[in-house]
């Protein structure tokens, strides 16, 4: 057991470290650094030009997606490396958030043929497309393999038409995966099918939804007949549940190295302020839960250095990397909630200009709730521990081996 | 980087897993903590052979100088067993004690008995249900001899000798004092497989250990070092506990339907597994952090056991929910772990106090 550097290591740190000091955008280190959870503050910059532009000076100099191969604009670096330029990146990886599906989840890495690949990741790499991930519809999200939206084939097309909700950034994106049914008379898992897209395709009508925390990150996407080559196809077809598997897993892995806690938001803010015992520091309330806090933002960040060990050695990350959003999406809520509490009704106050550290807490506690929606709810993420890494029995269903025609539904399934 | 033990860390482990699972069945706990003997003497002796007492012990004095990760794996083994025997006093406190502030005259008079388990040790500390401060102590030395009552003192009823926090003219200090003619009488605990006892000096001989007018700040080196070994017992204990808890929700049924697949329990499980991994990945940070003697080890110790004692605690809780009536009899081990789970939690001073040194030793905040 190492937790230090190797020789190695040392020097790949050095270098990524020069190399930041000498081309990262230090004027938008003040106003990244006040980023709130879920959003990018470029002060007066234009966030999207901005991480563009990071992106592609990144890759230029081959500092972007470093843990993928060389061939595909990537570094070839190994996991553990990936950390390190993490660590070094610093407050300037906030701005590849607009990257993230494309990067953690979307890319072909694992599913796409090989010229596909040649074709899309580069330019995933260098920033000049983003990708969205067309998964949850109205009447699926926990559920996903219920989803209803159709293609069927026609020639070297499918046909595509139903719609897909909550999709992130699918208005800023060129492309996006897209799971459908292609055979609805057979159990649900197995009639589905990927498939990637051209966002600018004819019939495809993208519609903002406004947010519970005022922004509106999410969509609804329509299809109405929207053709896709047999090409962009992932996989084969009925395979759809498995490549869905392989990024969802990518997903966990790309959210659980780095996920945020709000730890470091409360800390700073107790060790300020003032309350009616004396400094907050020594009220032993918060002493105790700033300990509690600690642990657990700890034992994720161990947690995840164990699991690039792992991935290091050549095993495959496991369910087990679950816990990571389960327990940071939770923490993240009760330490916003804590923390607007110890202020008092000021506490309340959303204006930047007024609230302290440019109302980082509050607006992590208004967009906290959806960590615990996101890329499988915490009790999606509790059954997953349950029954996959304890081994405990299967929930009784009501939709097992069933056609999924016959397969009851709710009568509203456009609930909103 | 590399956040795994090595191959040869859980060799030993495995090995010390099989000799425990054949010579340390609950049953042996039992007889212990229904009276029937101080320790369990066979396993003591066993662990002993494998010189697993010494794992840690420079060669130099009778020990393995094998350092303090198979140390660790050592003791999550005997924590998943719920060991009765007093390892982690005599190792991990006592001969801590020594191999941290002794003289070489001291080692070499102690940690050979130590390694070879001939001889053990113990932390006189708690004197009454108030626990010890800098200014509380009442046992208190004069030279060469110690006069007053340490009331809990873990594994008393067995130690051949104690390392005693005592007040004195410069303080508090830490001494030695053999037990032979100590006058100790059994205490009931929770966890009566302890073994312990208040231990009565009167004008009883000893020995200094370390600087006069140190003991407060020994005491506190000791207790983090001490921190990160007891995490692995505990985390040896939860695991064991949700394995029990997993085990009997598959076979037991309800409502015609196995108990485990009832979601209140597989989310109960399920937060008993995220508490337990947390713990075991902050343990992991910690062992590295004490064979290293890292600058941020008090930190990390403190860390390791926060989340140990929330990790075990919770665990030991309910596996006995999960049991239902069942996990209520003095028949099923279910409360054999709660208790454990109650006596490690407060074996080195209880969660506040922990709490208290964790956020006493983070580095203060970027703003
Ligand atoms: C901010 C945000 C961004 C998102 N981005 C994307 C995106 O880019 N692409 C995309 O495809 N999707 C995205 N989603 C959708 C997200 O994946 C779903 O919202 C999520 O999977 C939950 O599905 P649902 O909303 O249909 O809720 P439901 O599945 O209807 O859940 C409602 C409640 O029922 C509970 N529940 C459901 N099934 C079970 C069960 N078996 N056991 C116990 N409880 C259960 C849930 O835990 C929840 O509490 C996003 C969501 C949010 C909030």
């Amino acid at each position: 057991m190492d937790f230090s550097d190797t020789q190695t290591e040392t020097e790949f740190r050095q270098t990524a470290r020069v190399w930041i000091q000498d081309n990262a955008p230090a004027y938008l280190q003040a106003p990244l650094s006040g980023s709130g959870f879920g959003s990018t503050r470029t002060g007066d910059f234009d966030p999207i030009a901005e991480a563009k532009k990071w992106q592609k000076t990144k890759a230029e100099a081959g500092w972007a997606c470093i843990q993928w191969p060389k061939e595909y604009g990537g570094r070839g670096a190994t996991p553990i490396e990936s950390v390190i330029w993490g660590q070094e990146e610093g407050v300037y990886g906030k701005l590849s958030g607009t990257f993230i599906i494309g990067q953690g989840m979307c890319a072909p890495t694992q599913v796409g043929t090989e010229e596909q690949k040649q074709r899309h990741i580069p330019k995933i790499v260098s920033g000049e497309v983003a990708w969205c991930q067309g998964y949850s519809e109205p009447g699926a999200g926990s559920d996903l393999a219920a989803l209803q939206t159709k293609a069927i084939i026609d020639g070297d097309n499918f046909v595509i038409n139903g719609q897909k909700i909550w999709t992130s950034g699918a208005q800023h994106s060129d492309y996006g995966i897209l799971i459908t049914r292609t055979d609805s008379e057979v159990a649900k898992h197995r009639g589905l099918t990927m498939f990637f897209l051209d966002m600018k395709s004819e019939g495809v009508d993208i519609r903002p939804i406004k947010q519970a925390n005022g922004d509106s990150g999410f969509n609804e996407v329509f299809f109405d007949n929207v053709r896709i080559p047999d090409v962009q196809r992932l996989g084969d077809v009925g395979d759809g549940w498995k490549v869905a598997l392989t990024t969802l897993m990518n997903e966990r892995l790309a959210i659980g190295g780095s996920i945020a806690t709000g730890f470091p938001e409360i800390q700073a803010l107790v060790s300020e302020l003032i309350i009616a015992s004396g400094p907050a520091n020594d009220n032993q309330a918060v002493r105790s839960k700033l300990a509690d806090w600690y642990a657990k933002s700890a034992g994720l960040k161990n947690t995840g250095a164990r699991a690039i060990s792992a991935l290091s050695k050549g095993e495959v990350p496991g369910p087990e990397n679950s816990i990571g959003k389960l327990v940071a999406g939770g923490m993240m809520q009760d330490i916003a909630k804590f923390a607007v509490d110890l202020q008092g009704l000021g506490g309340l106050v959303t204006d930047p200009a007024i609230a302290r550290s440019q109302a980082q807490i509050q607006a992590m506690l208004m967009r906290s709730p959806a960590v615990r929606i996101e890329g499988g709810t915490d009790q999606i993420l509790r059954n997953i521990i349950a029954e996959r890494v304890l081994g405990l029995p299967e929930d009784m269903r009501a939709d097992k081996g069933i056609a999924f025609s016959q397969i009851p539904s709710s009568q509203n399934t456009g609930a909103r | 980087m590399n956040f795994d033990f090595s191959s040869e860390d859980r060799m030993i482990q495995e090995q010390v897993r099989r000799f425990l699972s054949e010579q340390s069945p609950l049953s042996m706990h039992r007889s212990v903590m229904e009276g029937e003997a101080l320790q369990a003497t066979e396993v003591w002796r066993g662990l002993a052979e494998l010189g697993l007492q010494g794992t840690a012990i420079p060669e130099a004095y009778g020990g393995v100088g094998a350092g303090y990760l198979p140390l660790c794996l050592v003791a999550q083994e005997l924590g998943a067993v719920l060991a009765a025997v007093p390892f982690s006093s005599s190792i991990y406190l006592a001969a801590e004690a020594i191999t941290c502030f002794g003289s070489t005259d001291q080692k070499e008079r102690y940690l050979p008995k130590l390694a070879s388990g001939e001889w053990i040790g113990t932390l006189a500390l708690s004197e009454g249900p108030e626990a010890p401060t800098q200014t509380n102590l009442k046992v208190a030395r004069s030279a060469d001899t110690l006069s007053g009552k340490k009331l809990v003192v873990p594994h008393g009823l067995a130690a051949d000798f104690a390392v005693v926090l005592v007040a004195s003219a410069a303080g508090t200090d830490l001494v030695i004092a053999g037990l032979e003619g100590v006058e100790r009488v059994a205490i009931e605990i929770v966890d009566p497989s302890i073994a312990a006892a208040s231990l009565h000096f009167e004008q009883a001989q000893c020995e200094g250990l370390g600087n006069p007018g140190e003991g407060w700040a020994m005491l506190e080196t000791l207790q983090h070092r001490a921190a990160v070994l007891y995490a692995f017992e505990q985390i040896g204990g939860a695991e064991q506990a949700l394995n029990m808890a997993v085990a009997y929700a598959k076979e037991r049924f309800a409502f015609g339907r196995p108990i485990g697949s009832f979601q209140a329990l597989k989310h109960m499980m399920a937060d008993m597994y995220v508490a337990l991994k947390l713990a075991e990945s902050n343990a992991y940070y910690a062992a590295w952090a004490l064979q290293n003697d890292a600058p941020d080890l008090r930190l990390a110790a403190a860390t390791a056991r926060v989340s140990a004692t929330q990790a075990f605690q919770l665990c030991a809780r309910d596996n006995i929910q999960v049991h239902g009536g069942m996990g209520f009899t003095w028949a099923f081990d279910c409360h054999l772990f709660y208790r454990r789970s109650n006596y490690l939690a407060l074996a080195l001073g209880g969660l506040n106090e922990w709490e208290n040194k964790l956020v006493d030793a983070l580095p203060s905040a970027v703003a």
